[in-house]
């Protein structure tokens, strides 16, 4: 059966709408494969706009991954602005893919990438445009299975009833493995239907069908238990990790898009996962262990990206990009080979102590040198200890003496507020750091224009970290002692006027929270939402607490729970958390033992460089650590006339 | 310095495609396809490309025309086929010549559009034509970033006139129109020839200037291609080829021996 394209449809209503250039495809290095040629058809899917989907690396990652295989096809849809999803429904057109705008309802798989939980209201929104069934218990044999990825799938509970299964970890081979069980029920002649073929996929214990679980909930509200209720379901379901980066080269023709997007360079991933250990970050903890590509698989990458792209900039990407072995070569060579291309380089974000002058200014020869970006993340050192963000104030102002030394002249700091112990003289203590930044500054370079810029977001505490027994701060008392802080800069004579300051009340933080740590209550909450017209929560523009808040008070009705049960109480060890029955391969007494050091302000070393620490990934993995250095260099292209 | 003037279209789908988004296009197929470009001098330099008169967003176009000053000296077709297939289908680089004349812009006095109106009779639409030549001006509103305003879209119009059925529209010249475009029953095709005159008198503004003097109003956007632009001749009102002077300036002294004159860049 051949699937018409609704372009035609499209067409007709792209005049009526804001950048309608987004929702056309085209993009240079995307595919369009015969429909009929191929067995396995997948929509993927980044549920936000456009302009911020379209560079997502897990979806262009895949999307290439699929695109390869012979008799396999991948197409891409985001999400629709308002004004076009009114149109769309006026006229009846369906949720598209943007490479042969074909019906999402007409693929097999509709795979959605989730690295934020604000994402799941757009989900509810292209289910629906689809014409597919916002429930799986709803859906028949004529629907896509709706599988879900990307970090956000670690706790995949909230949204259990909108979704037939979920992925957590690395996407590459597993989309190809599920991409064979299908092929193979399909070939079969799809036996036993829909169940069947979720069956065959959970029974591979590295795919969460949620409906082959049950819950069963205590009288005071917690879980009681998870229980597999069909045969040859295992209990917990495992991530996956894809060892050997260097295999792995893709995305090898990055997409570039013609409409503007909100990341417009090529990405080079240059080594997954991070065990820096910081206690309030979900992807250092889920993505363990370490494994770099190596400096010529990367050089590759650069080369062959650039010839396909034709960017200006590259983005040498990663969870902390500085800790690569060998970095300070891979900044040199890659500065020395495209020096004449003028080819700018940039890390997405820098450790102040694995930071060092010589990088920053490798990284920047080919451009411009204004502002450098740190992330000590908390004020004080006392709650540094307990996040265990090893950095000493010392560090970063001898950091930062350097970096104004060598013509820099802005310096941006991130931290967080709400972490588990903090009191109002650990957030005041930022603005001590600010303005002994300032402070050095001036001296360093004898003028007085010297700018510091504070930002500052909510923690919201996260699945499968040592904070996922804390309590979160209330928004009340976020915005409270952000007051404190902003008063405190807004009042400094000396400093003051030269310190910005950045920050989000917390309101949506507590949204965040919610789902981050919510269960398949939750689900109905989110449904509400949807149905009240929730869309777009990632935007402030459309975000709203009041919407989100009333319906919690109706999708939780009954259950005995409150939107603060979620987010402002802390658990205790024996609690039964959602996601225990997803194995990241942390293991859950080890997890503890380092809530515990937190609230002791006792620190852990990095595995990478010191003895392995058992946190249980590695053994229950059955992974390791693969760094460098390999002691090679990037020797300069030779360039043909 | 080199330079050459290049014209592309944006066909099919791709007209969706703004100003902004094809420069950004354009500079990314400069340096796959490693064109020598020149730089502007200073702090952040930027290829030299000069970007003449741009049709709007959501139009199609034939006829779009911009100017790049290149470090060493090309080939102006080699250059073309080679940009060409560095942007995507539908961003077709379609001619290059060398330049040799300046004060290109000032030539791009009219444009010839076509307008389909998918759902409009032609009867509709030459009672509408009538209706609109006969009139001495005709005022029309636009939204512009500064407010309404209001002003004339007869004056501008070189020319209207309904394509008749019978004959067989498609390909214009030795181009093809756009691409997936809806033709059938029932959709009229104009073709307009209007006078860049400041303010600019858009094919939409033309329409506006039909509903308001005989109440055209098509039931589905109308289908926008510029088909030309440059030099107007006045007499048989017809749009000419604006590159036609630096062909036939290269013609008579081939590019070795030619010293490029300066133009002053749009
Ligand atoms: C570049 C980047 C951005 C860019 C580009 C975002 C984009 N469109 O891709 C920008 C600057 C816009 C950005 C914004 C934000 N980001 Co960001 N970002 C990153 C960064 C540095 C790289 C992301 C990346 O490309 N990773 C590599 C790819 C290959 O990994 P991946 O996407 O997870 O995909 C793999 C798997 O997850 C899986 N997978 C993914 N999808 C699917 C789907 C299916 C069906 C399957 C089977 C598998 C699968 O397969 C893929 C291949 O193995 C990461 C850090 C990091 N290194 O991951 C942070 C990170 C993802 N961002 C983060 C956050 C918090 C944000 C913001 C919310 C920040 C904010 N407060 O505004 C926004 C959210 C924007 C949005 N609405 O999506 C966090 C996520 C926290 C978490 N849950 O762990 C991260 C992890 C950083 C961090 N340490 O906190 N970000
Ligand atoms: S198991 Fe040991 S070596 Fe592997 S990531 Fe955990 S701490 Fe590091």
């Amino acid at each position: 059966m051949t699937v018409e394209s609704v372009f035609p449809r499209l067409e007709a209503l792209l005049p009526h709408v804001q950048k309608p250039i987004q929702y056309v495809g085209g993009e240079l290095n995307s595919t369009v494969k015969d429909w009929d040629a191929c067995d396995v058809r997948w929509a993927l899917m980044y549920p936000d706009a456009y302009e911020v989907g379209l560079p997502n690396q897990g979806v262009m990652i895949l999307y290439e991954v699929l695109n390869e295989r012979e008799g396999v096809l991948a197409e891409r849809t985001y999400s629709v602005w308002p004004d076009l999803e009114a149109l769309m429904r006026e006229h009846r057109v369906p949720q598209f893919t943007v490479d042969a705008h074909r019906p999402v309802k007409a693929f097999d798989v509709f795979g959605l990438s989730f690295s934020t939980e604000l994402g799941y209201t757009n989900m509810l929104t292209a289910l629906d445009l689809a014409g597919i069934p916002l429930e799986a218990a709803d859906r028949t044999i004529d629907d896509p299975i709706v599988l879900a990825g990307g970090h956000a799938a670690f706790n995949p509970e909230p949204i259990a009833d909108f979704i037939d299964c979920a992925v957590v970890g690395d996407g590459e081979q597993a989309v190809l493995d599920i991409t064979e069980i299908i092929r193979a029920w399909k070939a079969e002649g799809r036996p036993g239907g829909r169940d069947e073929l979720l069956l065959r996929l959970a029974r591979t214990g590295g795919v969460y069908v949620p409906k082959f679980y049950d819950v069963e909930y205590l009288p005071d509200g917690r879980i009681g238990r998870v229980v597999p209720n069909a045969p040859g379901v295992p209990w917990r379901v495992s991530k996956h990790t894809v060892m050997d980066l260097d295999e792995w080269p893709y995305p090898k023709q990055p997409l570039v898009p013609l409409a503007e997007t909100v990341h417009e360079r090529m990405s080079v991933e240059i080594f997954r996962g991070c065990t820096r250990g910081c206690r309030f970050c979900q992807a250092g903890m889920i993505t363990r262990p370490v494994r770099e590509r190596s400096i010529t698989g990367i050089g590759e990458m650069v080369e062959r990206g650039l010839k396909a792209t034709g960017f200006e900039e590259v983005g040498l990407l990663s969870l902390s990009s500085a800790d690569h072995t060998e970095i300070g070569e891979i900044a040199k060579g890659l500065a020395d080979r495209y020096t004449d291309d003028k080819i700018g380089l940039s890390l997405p974000s820098t450790r102040v102590d694995a930071f060092n002058i010589d990088l920053a200014n490798e990284l920047t020869r080919n451009g411009r040198r204004s502002g450098l970006t740190f992330a000590p993340e908390g004020g004080s050192e006392r709650i540094r200890k307990v996040i265990n963000k090893m950095v000493s104030e010392e560090d970063l102002i001898r950091t930062v003496a350097a970096a104004y030394g060598n013509g820099w002249r802005q310096v941006k700091l991130y931290f967080m507020v709400g972490l588990p112990t903090e009191t109002d003289e650990d957030v005041l203590q930022i603005a001590e750091m600010a303005k002994n930044v300032i402070q050095k500054g001036r001296e360093v370079t004898g003028q007085n224009d010297i700018r510091c810029t504070v930002s500052i977001g909510g923690f919201v505490p996260k699945p499968h970290t040592p904070f996922q027994w804390s309590p979160q701060l209330s928004a009340e008392a976020t915005d409270a002692r952000l007051g404190k802080l902003r008063d405190a800069i807004r009042n400094d004579r000396k400093y003051g006027k030269n310190i910005g300051f950045r920050y989000h009340d917390g309101k949506p933080g507590i949204v965040e929270g919610l789902l981050s740590r919510g269960d398949r209550r939750t689900g109905k909450i989110i449904r509400a939402v949807y149905e009240d017209g929730g869309r777009f929560d990632g935007w402030r523009e459309h975000f709203s607490y009041d919407r989100w808040m009333r319906a919690a008070e109706k999708g939780l009705a009954g259950t005995g729970v409150d939107v603060e049960w979620y987010t402002t109480r802390e658990r205790a060890y024996e609690e039964v958390l959602p996601w225990d029955h997803l194995d990241s391969g942390l293991d859950k007494d080890w997890l503890w033992e380092d809530w515990q050091d937190a609230l002791e302000e006792v620190e852990v070393d990095d595995c990478r460089w010191t003895p392995c620490f058992d946190c249980g990934v590695c053994p229950q993995m059955d992974t390791q650590i693969q760094i460098g250095p390999t002691g090679v260099k990037l020797l300069p292209l030779t360039v043909v006339k | 310095m080199q330079r050459i003037r290049l014209r592309y279209t944006k066909r099919g789908r791709l007209r969706f495609t703004s100003h902004r988004d094809f420069q950004r296009a354009f500079e990314r197929a400069l340096r796959r396809s490693a064109v020598p470009m020149a730089y502007s001098a200073g702090f952040t330099p930027h290829p030299k490309v000069s970007y003449a008169n741009a049709a709007p967003t959501g139009v199609g176009s034939e006829a779009e025309y911009l100017e790049i000053g290149l470090a060493d000296v090309r080939d102006p077709e080699a250059l073309r086929a080679q940009l060409d297939e560095s942007l995507p289908d539908g961003l077709d680089i379609i001619d290059a010549v060398e330049v040799r004349t300046p004060n290109f812009v000032e030539r791009l006095e009219a444009s010839l559009w076509e307008v389909r109106l998918p759902g409009v009779s032609e009867q509709q639409a030459a009672h509408a034509i009538e209706l609109f030549l006969a009139a001495e001006s005709v005022e029309v509103e636009r939204q512009t970033k500064n407010g309404l305003r209001v002003f004339d879209a007869r004056g501008a119009v070189a020319s209207l006139t309904l394509v008749p059925s019978q004959v067989d529209v498609a390909p214009v010249g030795e181009y093809s129109a756009t691409s997936d475009v809806r033709t059938g029953d029932g959709c009229a095709i104009l073709r307009l020839v209007v006078r860049h005159a400041t303010p600019a008198v858009r094919p939409d503004d033309v329409l506006s200037g039909l509903r308001s003097t005989a109440d055209l109003a098509p039931p589905v956007p109308a289908e926008v291609t510029r088909l030309a632009q440059g030099p107007l001749d006045e007499e048989t009102g017809t749009v000419t080829d604006p590159l036609a002077l630096d062909r036939a300036a290269a013609q008579a002294v081939p590019s070795e021996t030619a010293e490029p004159q300066a133009v002053a860049s749009a």
